[in-house]
């Protein structure tokens, strides 16, 4: 029983931390995201160039075959500097969706091999999201057909762009026409995958959402500090500080939520989706106070488009009910826990084996 | 990351729920709050100590079987899985055992250590004073050198169980014109000595739960000062770190409040229909007991590779409290009309327990230091804001 990380896992974390810190900072992303695509190729070379793309890729296809748990540390560095939704579905979430098919299908390892190159970008189009992100720029679109999994060109769906108040989101309505040559594989094999990738998507917004958290809480206490009202810094007063605690509070207890998730996700334990559905609740609760008291300890700043709180509240507005929205989530967690013969109490944290 | 467990802690898993399940009281026992129920929980608590499952973090040699917090954790879990009675020492077992290991002279520690370990010696705290309970540094009790003696003048107050207690531990002033945290003296005080006098202190369920201490000029030996004359708080921060923390609140208990309180929703299926709102609130209050449990394991897993508990263990210490009061909160929405039910009542669901947990929960934010002190900490230690 161990419970934390690596020191490798812990060393690449800050590594891409350190990198994402030079090279996506707020008033590069304000610049990007104003741009009709809202997408820099050059940012995403240079996270390609990292390694940052060939993470979860197994090592058989040139990647480094990194696990959830990796991705539950990663994820957390995409949200804290609000790194376009593309990076995550394609290098993480459709990563794990190609490798998931069976090793004969068409595309395979050929997109494997390409997200390693970092010269595709895939979007996803699950069930349970309405809108697809990233698809006026993707080259392979994912897509479900009832159970089946469809891989199309962008040329070959047809789309409706829906503009959404986060900048860094590009989210459009998709259409297609699924026929042999897109299937990559049916019903029967993607039922289950498509499974998977739903918790995969929920867990890397659970992450980012995390990430997202703690910027704003940095924001927010960098805020506190340098503002003075009657004379003091606001940080001082303990209506704020008592707002920034609970914030504190409530990521410190998203964290080894996430972390559970992940492991369930990577090692297949029967309680992946109601882990992966708690984390997702807990991680997006953390923003959701985090943007909340954020906004309200920034004062006035705070409702402006001119402090950076709002980049990154807006984007945990938005992700809170990507992957599945607090409903369906809160759903899978009743269904769970309120199921006749489910695993609960002291026991049962990890698994039923011991009990 | 590896979360199974390995043999050895499975094997100490089925030893601690074997012994559990042969000798846990078949019936609940009295409230400790009573004379009576105080009695049956040292009682309890003998039985635990002489097959040596009381203390089992404390080294062999003194009672214990020398667990790592792994085993802590496992075994609080197979506790609290069979209802095994709340334990009744932890003033003497969780603050001043762990004081006494880091600050105690070898004598303190042979004498002390096997009697709260066994429950020979039942401990009260002796912290708070009418006008220093937040702002603990404000302590005005008196403890006056008289060669190989203290003489101790005062009061403290909110003293757990002080009525039935043998002995209290607390921080007396004891250079006269002292300011705030200096010269103060940790003291360990017989509560049988002359000059104690003891007023309990009634809680919301008309029990004994705590009490006023007085002293009179109290003759209290020198060796039983804990650390140097004068050095009291900083002997006492150490303590307050540990009532804080991971240890006074293991999450099996919320673990298994949190299993009864679901087994409550499905038992009354009709509230559901009646208070939509219920389903969530069982399920959140699953989910932050569950969130405790694992963010426990991260924090022992931390420390196991030598990391330390800071101002963490104040976002504990909230956590807790607040989810304690949501769950027993919850149930008495389940309850309904018969949430009022004393224990007495005929038609008291489970006994009353849950009335009592209520009661007892509204309790948590205050005691340990509020919340409202925690999230100073949080704010001032974890986040760097400036003091007022």
């Amino acid at each position: 029983m161990d419970f934390t990380f690596t020191e490798d896992q812990l060393a690449f974390r800050e590594a891409i931390s350190r990198f994402l810190m030079t090279e996506a900072p707020p008033e590069t992303l304000r610049e990007i995201w104003e741009t009709e695509d809202g997408r820099s190729p050059e940012m995403r070379r240079k996270m390609a160039e990292q390694g940052l793309t060939a993470l979860s890729v197994p090592e058989a296809q040139g990647g480094l075959g990194m696990d959830d748990v990796a991705w539950s540390l990663l994820t957390q560095e995409l949200g804290y500097y609000a790194i376009a939704d593309s990076m995550a579905d394609t290098a993480y979430v459709a990563t794990g969706l190609l490798t998931a098919l069976p090793e004969s299908t068409d595309l395979r390892d050929e997109l494997l091999a390409r997200i390693v190159d970092g010269d595709v970008r895939i979007a996803v189009g699950h069930p349970v999201n309405p809108l697809v992100a990233d698809v006026h720029l993707a080259d392979v679109v994912l897509q479900a057909h009832q159970d089946e999994i469809h891989a199309l060109k962008r040329e070959h769906v047809s789309f409706e762009r829906n503009p959404s108040i986060d900048s860094s989101r590009r989210l459009s309505r998709v259409s297609f026409q699924p026929s042999d040559a897109t299937r990559l594989v049916g019903a029967e094999q993607g039922s289950a995958i498509w499974d998977q990738t739903l918790n995969r998507g929920a867990l890397a917004v659970a992450g980012q959402s995390l990430g997202l958290a703690q910027r704003m809480l940095d924001l927010s206490v960098d805020y506190a500090v340098q503002r003075k009202q009657f004379g003091k810094a606001i940080g001082s007063f303990q209506a704020v500080k008592h707002k920034l605690a609970d914030v504190a509070g409530k990521i410190e207890f998203a964290k080894p939520v996430l972390y559970r998730a992940a492991h369930a996700l990577a090692n297949n334990e029967p309680t992946a989706a109601l882990n992966v559905s708690h984390a997702k609740l807990a991680c997006c609760e953390a923003a959701w106070v985090a943007a909340r008291h954020g906004i309200q300890v920034h004062g006035a700043m705070g409702y402006t488009w001119e402090v950076d709180l709002q980049m990154f509240m807006k984007r945990a507005w938005a992700l809170d009910s990507s992957w599945g929205d607090r409903a369906f989530h809160t759903s899978r967690v009743a269904e769970a826990v309120l199921a006749a013969d489910a695993p609960i109490g002291p026991h049962h944290s990890f698994g039923a084996t011991h009990a | 990351m590896q979360l199974t467990y390995t043999d050895k802690q499975t094997a100490f898993r089925a030893e601690a729920r074997a012994w559990l399940e042969a000798n846990v009281p078949s019936k609940p026992l009295a409230s400790y709050d009573t004379r009576e129920g105080f009695e049956e929980h040292r009682a309890w608590e003998r039985k635990l100590y002489d097959s040596r499952w009381s203390m089992v973090m404390w080294p062999e040699h003194l009672g214990g079987r020398g667990c790592d917090l792994i085993e802590w954790l496992i075994f609080e879990e197979e506790y609290y899985a069979v209802n095994a009675p709340m334990r009744v020492n932890q003033n003497g077992q969780l603050l001043l055992g762990p004081t006494l290991m880091e600050f105690g002279t070898e004598a303190q520690k042979q004498h002390f250590l096997p009697r709260i370990a066994s429950s020979e010696d039942m401990w009260a705290q002796g912290w708070s004073e009418p006008n220093a309970g937040s702002d603990m540094a404000a302590i005005r009790s008196k403890a006056v050198r008289d060669g190989d003696h203290y003489v101790v003048s005062g009061q403290k107050t909110w003293s757990t169980r002080a009525s039935f207690a043998d002995w209290t531990f607390g921080l007396f002033r004891s250079e006269p014109n002292s300011q705030r945290h200096h010269g103060l003296t940790y003291l360990m005080v017989p509560l049988n000595s002359p000059g104690v006098t003891i007023r309990p202190i009634k809680a919301l369920n008309g029990k004994e739960a705590f009490a006023e201490i007085f002293f009179d000029e109290v003759r209290v030996p020198v060796e039983n000062r804990i650390g140097a004359e004068g050095q009291g708080w900083n002997v006492a921060m150490a303590t307050a770190g540990f009532e804080r923390g991971l240890l006074l609140r293991s999450p099996a208990r919320f673990q298994h409040t949190a299993k009864r309180l679901i087994e409550l929703f499905k038992a009354n299926p009709e509230v559901a229909a009646r208070d939509p709102g219920l389903r969530d609130a069982v399920v959140e209050s699953w989910m932050g007991a569950q969130a405790y449990a694992y963010s426990s394991y991260h924090t022992v897993g931390l420390v196991q590779k030598g990391g330390k508990v800071g101002a963490e263990a104040s976002v504990n210490k909230i956590v807790w409290s607040e989810l304690d009061l949501k769950m027993h909160e919850t149930a008495m929405r389940i309850l309904g009309a018969r949430g009022e039910l004393r224990g007495s009542a005929p038609e008291a669901v489970d006994g009353g327990s849950w009335l009592e947990g209520f009661l007892f929960a509204q309790a948590g934010p205050i005691y340990a230091g509020t919340n409202e002190i925690q999230r100073n900490i949080i704010a001032e230690r974890m986040l760097g804001l400036p003091k007022a």
